[in-house]
């Protein structure tokens, strides 16, 4: 309004000006005397009285001149707009098949409402129908474009969808998963059995089924079968053997059935990502501009490994004799390479740093394979151990072959004679062969700009509220969630049971049950064949942490464990409902100096004195008591007391 | 006896067999059975069958699982002198859907005749390999406690 007044009023006296001129060049021809402007009143009408009718007659023809100019520029405007878009028209009726790059997909136009009523009047069959003349698909970007976007006819791309020669992908999934791994699994999983009949869609950027990757850096490490980086199978400690993959192909129908299955399904799409998410119109767009609506959508999109800035600028001779490590590919690359170098080093000394070492360094037994982890904590799982376990565990994972580097902050890295070069920031300089980086995850939020939803900047990933619900129709669990945890607050959790967990959990609530996170996941972690631990909660080493613990005799390790219980994966143990009784142990704990030894033990990490997290140290099969007083959140006078009921030194 | 130590923030105790003996005095809030929140086991409180139990594994959500649903639901509501004995129609129904995948329900002649659904202990979703499905004669009382894996 201000802006209309103010061009308003500096048009004015340029409006009276011009008029002043005209008057004034009427005057000047001849029909008064020489009597100048000066005589001139300011405030004189056109069309007054006097001054003679020639004047105004030309005035008036002069005004109406420029009027009719107008007109006629408008309408033939208006009309070249409506036979551009007829010609446009019939152009894209005549090339169905051929779909071009866009150009305009950037744009992004909301479209004002009177488009929308014309694309709602084409029938509901082809959701594909897109109310803003920015849909993207096979229209030709040109100059034009930016033209058609202000005409009130929005290109009816509904008229190409049913020409297009895509395998009949069904362009409406009543449940969308974006993301194909273990978050979404469980969601698939949880929505089929409470929706009977449930029509569910995986879309997934990968080119596998779903699978779970805990075996990833563990159990396929120490398989004995040559073929297992093809069959994906390993034995378990109890010889039961099974597939990473969580169901064959056979339980999966096809994208083309989805919509005609008579008890619906679940199918999956791989080697597609989901590159635009239209949450208004409650569709999504694929990377090869196919769109499938949905009713409810579920994002777990999980994440990237992060790299270390310095080999990301270091050029690609570096680049290629890094490994980032996640997917199946992975492993493969991993697997391989390993064999053939006589060096390796992993970077990173967290979970999957500490796993890959130790499964590397048992590799190194036979092979004689040089490998070596290095970190800038003080000792492995520094940021999860106390300081005091944290220095024994790293002992232990030199025991398993693998020379540590704590403290290693690395400062650059060079190929040089065909090896690695790291140097590090004191000085040390470390030739390898291969380095694996293993320096935490990014969590994938590459949807988050078009669909409009929130990114959490303390821990990132979406931002979802209890019920791990972003918006309406829409859920996000696994990696890429950071959710409100009622008992220990906001957070996000990068675990294989978390997004077990969170993925039934969305699954739930996408089927209507409204409940919140509750159920605390846990997590788990094996160094070498005899030191393993079970952990719940929030586990960080800045957190004043009580350790209460026994000696460990041979029967405390996850070996024993998952021998007793008869499982293979140690978070199925809890399922099994203690499928073997535990029997006490016969050998008393011999009393010996406790110095320095942490066989077994409870630690608890306490946050203003309520217990938040829990480490059950070779100590398995107790994991609900832990979640028990986490979840209770009382605040205990003697840790001590609490670590009484978990019979540590039992087995 | 049992023998403390502070390291910082750390504390750190060992305990001896008989420091642990005399039972704990910490206490636990009592469990609402009714909790919504909570992880169901099999049945749930108002005594329907709770499809989403970890403890099925994948019997509900599969293929086969309406033939699964209907088959278990007429016999868990069968009021019989032989329970389920007039459910032979749907568990027909629902061995012919598994017949046709294989992978995923081996076949193996004691099991099938087994009219209880599998207490599935390899929960963590993979009955289709080879060996992990057995079927347990384990009553389907489901675990109270959580059930962390699907």
């Amino acid at each position: 309004m201000l802006k209309c007044r103010t061009v308003w009023r500096k048009l004015a006296p340029l409006a009276r000006a011009s008029s002043t001129l005209c008057r004034q060049n009427v005057r000047r021809t001849g029909l008064h005397n020489a009597r100048l402007p000066a005589h001139v009143p300011g405030a004189h009408m056109a069309t007054g009285p006097g001054g003679g009718g020639r004047e105004n007659q030309l005035y008036v023809l002069l005004v109406g001149a420029t009027c009719l100019g107008g007109a006629i520029y408008a309408y033939r405007t208006v009309k070249g707009d409506q036979q551009r878009y007829d010609e446009r028209i019939a152009e894209i009726a005549s090339r169905p098949h051929r779909r071009t790059q866009q150009a305009t997909t950037s744009v992004q136009i909301e479209t004002p409402a009177a488009e929308t009523v014309e694309t709602e009047s084409v029938p509901e069959s082809e959701p594909q129908a897109t109310p803003s003349s920015e849909e993207p698909s096979p229209v030709v970007p040109d100059a034009e474009t930016a033209d058609s976007s202000e005409a009130p006819e929005p290109i009816q791309a509904e008229g190409l969808t049913t020409e297009q020669p895509s395998p009949a992908l069904p362009p409406h999934a009543p449940y969308l998963l974006i993301g194909g791994g273990t978050a979404s699994f469980a969601a698939a999983r949880s929505i089929r059995a409470r929706d009977p009949g449930a029509r569910v869609l995986i879309v997934t950027d990968e080119p596998d089924l779903p699978y779970m990757r805990p075996p990833l850096s563990k159990e396929l490490w120490f398989s004995d079968d040559p073929a297992v980086t093809e069959t994906l199978r390993f034995k378990q400690w109890n010889g039961k053997e099974r597939s990473i993959y969580f169901q064959p192909p056979s339980f999966y129908i096809t994208p083309e059935e989805l919509s005609t299955a008579e008890n619906g399904g679940v199918a999956v799409l791989t080697s597609k990502k989901v590159v635009h998410m239209d949450v208004r119109g409650n569709k999504v767009k694929l990377d090869d501009d196919t769109e499938i609506s949905y009713d409810k959508c579920l994002i777990a999109t999980g994440g990237i490994p992060r790299n270390l800035q310095v080999i990301d600028r270091a050029g690609d001779e570096v680049k290629q004799k890094t490994t980032l490590f996640r997917k199946i590919d992975d492993f493969r690359t991993l697997d391989k390479v390993s064999r053939n170098i006589k060096s390796i080093t992993v970077i990173g000394g967290g979970f999957l740093g500490s796993e890959l070492a130790c499964a590397l360094g048992r590799r190194s037994q036979d092979s004689g394979l040089e490998v070596i982890q290095m970190f800038p904590e003080k000792g492995n799982m520094g940021k999860v151990l106390p300081e005091y376990l944290s220095n024994w565990t790293t002992e232990k994972v030199k025991t398993e072959g693998v020379k540590v580097i704590p403290e290693a902050l690395v400062k650059s890295v060079t190929c040089k004679d065909d090896q690695l070069e790291i140097k590090l920031k004191d000085g040390r300089l470390i030739k390898t062969d291969h380095v694996v980086a293993a320096v935490g995850l990014e969590p994938n939020v590459d949807l988050a700009k078009s669909a409009g939803l929130e990114v959490d900047s303390d821990f990132g990933g979406y931002r979802v509220n209890a019920e791990l619900q972003a918006r309406s129709n829409i859920w996000v669990a696994g990696d890429a969630a950071c959710f409100y945890d009622i008992r220990l607050g906001r957070r996000r959790v990068e675990h294989h049971d978390h997004a077990v967990v969170s993925g039934r959990l969305a699954g739930e609530n996408m089927t209507g049950a409204n409940k919140p996170y509750w159920h605390q996941s846990m997590f788990w972690s094996d160094l070498g064949p005899d030191v393993g631990y079970e952990a719940i909660g929030i586990v960080d080493s800045s957190l004043p942490t009580v350790g209460v613990f026994a000696k460990a005799t041979a029967k405390d390790t996850p070996k024993a464990a998952t021998e007793e219980s008869g499982t293979g994966i140690r978070s199925e143990s809890e399922t099994e409902d203690v499928a073997s009784s535990p029997v006490a142990s016969s050998i008393p704990a011999p009393a010996e100096t406790h110095k320095d030894d942490y066989g077994k033990g409870v630690i608890f990490y306490l946050r203003d004195k309520v217990v938040v997290g829990i480490i059950l140290w070779n100590v398995f099969n107790r994991m609900p008591i832990a979640r028990k007083i986490i979840k209770d959140g009382e605040e205990h006078g003697d840790l001590n007391e609490v670590a009484k009921l978990f019979n540590i030194h039992e087995d | 006896m049992s023998y403390c130590r502070q390291e910082g923030k750390d504390r750190i105790i060992f305990v001896t067999k008989e420091d642990h003996e005399a039972p704990s005095n910490a206490e636990l809030i009592a469990e609402d059975p009714h909790d919504p929140y909570e992880e169901q086991g099999l049945i749930l409180p108002d005594g329907a069958i709770n499809w989403n139990c970890p403890c099925l594994g994948g019997m509900a959500s599969g293929p086969c699982g309406a033939q699964f649903k209907e088959a278990f639901s007429c016999f868990h509501y069968s009021k019989e002198e032989v329970k389920g004995s007039e459910c032979i129609d749907h568990f027909r129904n629902m061995q012919e859907c598994m017949q046709r995948y294989p992978e995923l329900y081996p076949q193996e002649e004691d099991k099938e005749s087994s009219n209880q659904p599998e207490a599935n202990s390899a929960s963590d979703s993979t009955e289709g390999t080879a060996s992990s499905s057995q079927t347990d004669s384990v009553p389907l009382s489901s675990p109270t406690d959580s059930q962390t894996t699907s």
